[in-house]
Formats: structure tokens, C-alpha cells, sequence
């Protein structure tokens, strides 16, 4: 019971920081209905800018990770800007092939500058201390990432839905035909909802680097269980994606321990990813829309 | 205020509007009327910025807005209440009405916009925090009128704003339209309730297949032989 009770403390803290991950994927799709296949990418580049910034100018990683932030933010306006405006242009397919090309390039890129190398932070406030409350221990790094995963969240969900840029977002998100009749500059909104989806994937990979390797594929674990958290939340839902990325979080850390308790190899922890694209799949079958999607 | 001159506007290289020329003076409420298709809703969206024409001009008070964005036409001051509404379904009847002051800074102005739109239709009041998907399809459409004033139009353009509803609420509704035009709005009319809307309009305009062929006081109109056989069925 214990172990379990541990298992579902822990996927919270790991499931905070995945809805983080898929909230700026599902901000960008939410807005203009584009897939950012590079948004493993954004999180690679947030981790490799705390990293260097930690290591080059011996901050602490915590405190690098306002880099991690400014990076994304410019990584999504640059994206935005320079590129993904002249993909609106053409067909739909054009945006898909787009971005996964924008993918490539990042991900070779951080290739050639900083080779295949695993490399990971060895000192820093957190790194490596822990803490025990009653039987469960806790790492400094996970709490961190969690709460302050929680604490982003939550600053885009309030900017969305108590300001007035935040509501013309979800206006042109809704549609952005009438949003423009209302005055609202639908390419404006999109740089805004790049910046937001790049900022916040950008926090995610610098809370991410506290404990986890960083190398230029790293992406692509993360983006996989955003995805699914993006459809199991429902296209464009916030709220949706925050209860996926909990969900996701939990599944994954509780599955493999219910299978350690039944004693059984078949659910080892080899499996756990298997276990949330199943849940994946179910919902996809029975409810499209996703958990709480409104968007066809 | 606003002139459109020898307007022709394609769409996918097809010419939908041909030739098309209006005037809306200050504080008029003119019409344009016509059977389906005859380009009204075309017309209106490319005044608004949707659509842009391919010949002639469309200036509004002297400046040429012709290649100007819809949110640049709105901050003139000309504000557009598409055929379909387009509400914002999920979100409230307040929220939408204040997406609708998006360009204005002022909150005051704001809350005064607010007041006047609940006053006009009492009915939105009542359901401020309703979200708006769930309104009929009367009230959808008094939404989408108070969703266009609350930007304090000098000229607002309605797209068929009967289309749908009930004989009942067809009536009060162009009531309504003609209710702020007597506190001063400019407004332009597009409407297929060709009877109804020459009544309440000083001028009208008669569109036909992309054309204006007509044109002259409401009450003119609807004596012109031509409108009686065409539109009225008499």
C-alpha cells in the first residue's frame, strides 16, 4: 500500500511537469491548428540552456532557469516569424511536413554543437538531496519541478483566462474569422501562442535538466507523452491537458509497482509507456474529443 | 461617410460583384436588398476587410481602406456582424460582448458600451453568465448586434440579422435595428426581408446578380413596379 501510495505521490510530481510539456503543444494547436512536431525540440534546447548556463557561468541550475524561459519564448517567436508565417500560406500538409522538418534541423543542429554526449547536472541546491515525510522520500529536484511545473501552469491558465490578451487568444482559437472582425490581429495572437507554447517548454526542460540526462534526441520521450496527453485532454482544452499530464504521470509510475505487487514480469515497468498509449487508445475510440476537448 | 465606386470583387477568379457603387451618409440607415446569391454578404465582407476588390474604390471618411486588414477597418470604426454570428459558443454572454470592445482601452467606456447593450436587449442581461452556445437563435443574433456596438461603431454593417428566426422575431429584430438608428447610428442593411427592411430604411439599394440596379428612397422602392413583381410577389 505504502509503495503505491509512494508510486501515485511521485507520477503527480512527474505528471505536473509532463502537462507543462503539452500545454504549449496544445496552446499552438489550440490557436492555429498546427501540430509543432518540434516541440521536443524546444524542451532539448530549454535543458541544453540551463545546463550551459549553469555550467559555463556557475549558476545554480534553479536559477537558470529564466534562460531555459527566454530561450523558448525566442525559439517560438523566432519559429513563428521566420518560418512557420510562410507555411500558413500554403495547404495544410505544408504546416505538418514543416514543422517536422523544423524538428530535424534542431535536433541535428544541437547535434553538431554539442555532440551525442549524455550529459547531466552534478551540482546544484537540489541536486541529489532528498527529503522524508512520514515513510515517503521525496528528491529536492522532482518536488521543485513539480511545484514550480504547477506554478507556470497555472500563471498561462490565469493570463488566458482573466486578461484580455488571453481572451482574444481563445477567441481566435475559436474562430479566428470573427475574432478579426472584433479587431483582433489574428497574426499577432499566433506569435503570442508561440511564445507561450516555446516559453513554457522552455521552463519545462530547465526544471527537467535538475534530474534528467540531457542529449539531442532527449525530446522525443516527452513530446510522444505530450501528444497523448494533448489527445487524451482534448485539442485546445487547458484544463484538459493538465488532468492528461496527471493522469499520464500517475499511470506511468503506478503501473510498474501494481505489477511488482502482483508479482507478475508481464507488467513490469518496460511496459509503462504501453500502458498510457493504451489509455491513449481507449479514449480515442470512445470519446475523440478528448477528455474535455471542445474542438472537432 | 463611406462610398464604394465601381467595386468588383472575385472570389477563387470568379467575379461575384461587378460594378457595384453605394454611398452611406452619416446617420442614415440605408438597405441593400436582393434575392440569394445576387453578392450581398460578398459586398459587405469586402468593406469589411475579408475580401479585397479587384477594381474600383472603397473609401470611408475620404480615406481609401481598399487593401486594409479587417482589424485596421475596425479601428476606423466600421464593425461587421457576419450573416452566420459567429459567437464565441463556449464562452459567456458577457465575455463575448467584452471581445467585442477588444480595441477599446477604456474600461469605463466599456462598462457605459455594456450598459447600453443590456439595455437594448434586456434578454442578454438576464443571461450574462449563460454560455453563449446555449442561446437561442434569436438571442444568438442579439448577441451578435451588441457584440458589434460595444466598439462604438461609426458605422456598423449587418448581414442578414432575420435570417432564421421565427416571423415574430424577425420583426423585433429590425425593430431594434430601426430603434438605433433613431438614437443616431450609421448603419448599413443587408437583408433578403426586402418589404420589411425598405420600411424601416431611409435609402435602399436593389443588388442583382452582382449588380446594383436600383437604388433610391425606401418608400420609392417599394412602389417601383420592377420590386413589386420581383420581391413582393404583388
Amino acid at each position: 500500500m505504502e509503495t503505491l501510495i509512494d508510486a501515485l505521490l511521485q507520477g503527480i510530481l512527474m505528471g505536473l511537469l509532463f502537462a507543462l510539456v503539452a500545454l504549449g503543444l496544445n496552446v499552438i494547436f489550440g490557436v492555429m491548428d498546427i501540430v509543432n512536431f518540434a516541440h521536443g525540440e524546444f524542451l532539448m534546447l530549454g535543458m541544453y540552456t540551463a545546463f550551459f548556463t549553469s555550467l559555463l557561468m556557475g549558476v545554480d541550475p534553479l536559477f537558470a532557469l529564466p534562460a531555459s524561459a527566454l530561450m523558448g519564448v525566442l525559439l517560438g517567436l523566432a519559429s513563428y516569424y521566420w518560418f512557420i508565417k510562410y507555411l500558413l500560406r500554403g495547404p495544410a500538409i505544408a504546416q505538418l511536413f514543416g514543422t517536422f522538418g523544423l524538428m530535424l534541423f534542431l535536433r541535428y543542429l544541437a547535434q553538431f554543437l554539442f555532440g551525442i554526449d549524455y550529459r547531466i547536472l552534478q551540482k546544484g541546491i537540489l541536486i541529489g538531496k532528498s527529503f522524508s515525510v512520514g515513510p515517503f522520500i521525496f528528491d529536492a529536484t522532482k518536488i521543485a519541478a513539480g511545484a514550480l511545473s504547477l506554478v507556470a501552469f497555472a500563471a498561462v491558465y490565469s493570463f488566458l483566462n482573466k486578461t484580455k490578451t488571453g481572451k482574444a487568444l481563445q477567441a481566435t482559437a475559436l474562430n479566428k474569422e470573427a475574432a478579426s472582425y472584433m479587431g483582433i490581429k489574428t497574426d499577432k495572437m499566433n506569435a503570442i501562442a508561440w511564445a507561450i507554447g516555446g516559453g513554457t517548454v522552455g521552463v519545462a526542460g530547465g526544471l527537467l535538466i535538475n534530474f534528467y540526462y540531457v542529449y539531442p534526441t532527449v525530446g522525443l520521450l516527452f513530446v510522444m507523452i505530450a501528444f497523448a496527453c494533448v489527445a487524451l485532454g482534448g485539442f485546445g482544452s487547458i484544463k484538459g491537458v493538465f488532468f492528461a499530464g496527471l493522469l499520464v504521470g500517475i499511470l506511468e509510475m503506478m503501473f510498474p509497482v501494481f505489477g511488482q505487487l502482483v508479482g507478475s514480469d508481464f507488467l513490469g515497468p518496460h511496459f509503462k509507456f504501453t500502458v498510457v498509449y493504451l489509455a491513449y487508445f481507449i479514449i480515442v475510440v470512445f470519446r475523440p474529443q478528448g477528455l474535455f476537448g471542445w474542438k472537432k | 461617410m463611406l462610398k464604394v465606386v465601381k467595386v468588383e470583387v472575385r472570389y477563387g477568379g470568379i467575379p461575384i460583384i461587378h460594378d457595384v457603387s453605394l454611398e452611406v451618409k452619416q446617420g442614415e440607415l440605408v438597405a441593400v436588398v436582393g434575392s440569394n446569391g445576387a453578392g450581398k454578404s460578398t459586398l459587405l465582407k469586402t468593406i469589411a476587410g475579408a475580401l479585397h476588390p479587384t477594381k474600383g474604390s472603397i473609401t470611408f471618411d475620404d480615406v481609401l481602406i481598399n487593401r486594409l486588414t479587417t482589424p485596421d477597418i475596425v479601428r476606423l470604426g466600421i464593425t461587421y456582424i457576419p450573416e452566420a454570428r459567429l459567437i464565441f459558443g463556449p464562452l459567456s454572454v458577457e465575455e463575448n460582448l467584452k471581445l467585442g470592445a477588444y480595441i477599446i482601452k477604456d474600461h469605463a467606456v466599456i462598462s457605459r458600451n455594456l450598459d447600453f447593450v443590456y439595455d437594448l436587449f434586456p434578454r442578454l442581461k438576464e443571461r450574462r453568465e449563460q454560455a453563449s452556445g446555449t442561446l437561442s437563435g434569436g438571442e444568438q443574433q442579439m448577441l451578435a448586434i451588441g457584440r458589434g456596438l460595444m466598439s462604438n461603431p461609426k458605422l456598423l454593417m449587418l448581414d442578414e440579422p432575420s435570417l432564421g428566426l421565427m416571423p415574430k422575431l424577425v420583426d423585433e429584430m429590425l425593430e431594434a435595428v430601426a430603434k438605433l438608428r433613431t438614437i443616431g447610428m450609421t448603419i448599413l442593411l443587408v437583408e433578403q426581408n426586402v418589404f420589411e427592411s425598405l420600411e424601416i430604411a431611409d435609402r435602399g439599394y436593389v443588388l442583382q446578380t452582382g449588380k446594383t440596379i436600383l437604388d433610391g428612397t425606401g418608400k420609392e422602392l417599394l412602389n417601383t413596379e420592377s420590386i413589386k413583381k420581383a420581391f413582393l410577389g404583388l
